[in-house]
């Protein structure tokens, strides 16, 4: 394939394919988690991290696995990255690991990661397979650290932890109120923006 | 591809291997970092419960009534207790460290970790700015002090909106002064 082809699939991955926006998928880390841009932002490296590496493995072996025990080897990848992620960011990084706390976990049944796995990875090559996880990965980041951006800056009154304006925001968006209003509004935009172009 | 039992077995099988020799690979890679990360986390939460000491009071902990206790010692000297301890909070377990003094005086608080509501009760673990329960408490002493939020007929303001929230903090002060109480008589006797 041309590299304008797997440029393409990047694209796909942010824009027409964008797991937060336009699949809906992984609901749960993006209401749960976007309390903060950097929150936001850490899950969504995170996940990255998880997507690529199962979307490399699952492609390069999807070949010798069996039909019915697809998922079940799917399911044991992934949640050996996730272990493995936990565990390097525990160590290394515990001020993300406790701020993301159980959705950190969680990634082993986020939706977009086995449906990637499903959907992409098995039918395609190693090569495509990881642009498709760096596009959906960036494009799922993105989505949280906006939603975060825009929930910490109306709760909080700060940007990334630097205050802008003094004393408490409106509270309701840092509650869980607030990330469903916020994803409604920005899922809004997204599509206003994006459907021109398609 | 085909399905039967023995492909099946195989592959499951070997992947579960592979996956299993990786993730013991890196547990024994991160093991130390994450045992290090904890260590001075506990240590990073008594230097500010307690006045400055010169030995390390994670190595010299006791447990009294199934808390811990961190003594911190200044020159041979103690110059107070370190007391974790954990309340059960508006949304699970608060753990904190409460830091007395050796006369009972409450040095500071921290708290650790909670999951208490973002924006209301999570404010208890406020850094910056401590929240005023916390910062009540500072330098009171509960023998003279009571320690219940005003609600209760005490003398500490709880949180506007968050009452569980400070209730469940007080009462693990509370619960750590007693277990400061039991170490001081334990001491006392020998």
């Amino acid at each position: 394939m041309s590299r304008n082809n797997k440029l393409q699939i990047i694209l796909d991955g942010i824009v027409r394919n964008n797991p937060t926006f336009v699949l809906v998928l992984g609901m749960c880390p993006t209401l749960g988690t976007t309390t903060s841009a950097i929150n936001g932002m850490s899950m969504g490296l995170a996940t990255m991290c998880v997507l690529l590496l199962s979307n490399i493995v699952i492609s390069a072996v999807s070949r010798f696995i069996p039909d019915k025990v697809r998922i079940p080897c799917y399911i044991v990848v992934i949640a050996s990255f996730v272990t493995i992620v936990q565990l390097l960011l525990q160590a290394f990084v515990p001020s993300v690991y406790e701020a993301l706390g159980i959705f950190l976990p969680l990634i082993v049944v986020n939706c977009i990661i086995l449906g990637r796995a499903e959907a992409f990875a098995n039918k395609n090559g190693v090569c495509d397979s990881a642009c498709d996880g760096i596009g959906v990965g960036i494009g799922f980041t993105i989505a949280l650290t906006a939603i975060g951006l825009v929930r910490e800056m109306l709760g909080a009154g700060s940007v990334f932890g630097f205050k802008f304006i003094p004393g408490d925001g409106a509270l309701a968006f840092i509650l869980a109120p607030g990330a469903f209003i916020v994803l409604a509004y920005l899922m809004v935009i997204f599509r206003k923006l994006t459907s021109d172009k398609a | 591809m085909e399905s039967n039992f023995k492909n099946m077995t195989v592959v499951l099988g070997t992947i579960c291997l592979v996956c299993s020799l990786l993730l013991g690979s890196v547990y024994a890679v991160t093991k130390a970092p994450i045992d290090q990360a904890g260590v001075a986390k506990v240590n990073a939460a008594i230097s500010q419960v307690v006045p400055a000491f010169d030995n390390v009071p994670s190595q010299e902990m006791t447990q009294v009534e199934g808390s811990e206790v961190y003594v911190a010692k200044q020159a041979g000297q103690t110059v107070g207790y370190a007391v974790k301890v954990a309340a059960a909070g508006f949304g699970g377990q608060i753990q904190m460290m409460v830091g007395f003094l050796p006369d009972g005086t409450i040095y500071n608080t921290s708290v650790i970790s909670h999951s208490e509501t973002p924006g209301l009760g999570a404010k208890i673990a406020g850094d910056g700015q401590q929240a005023p329960p916390r910062a009540q408490i500072v330098g009171k002493n509960p023998a003279t002090t009571r320690i219940a939020v005003k609600k209760d007929g005490g003398d500490i303001d709880a949180i506007t909106a968050s009452t569980i929230t400070s209730r469940a903090f007080l009462k693990g002060v509370e619960t750590a002064y007693d277990v400061f109480l039991k170490i001081r008589s334990d001491e006392q006797e020998q």
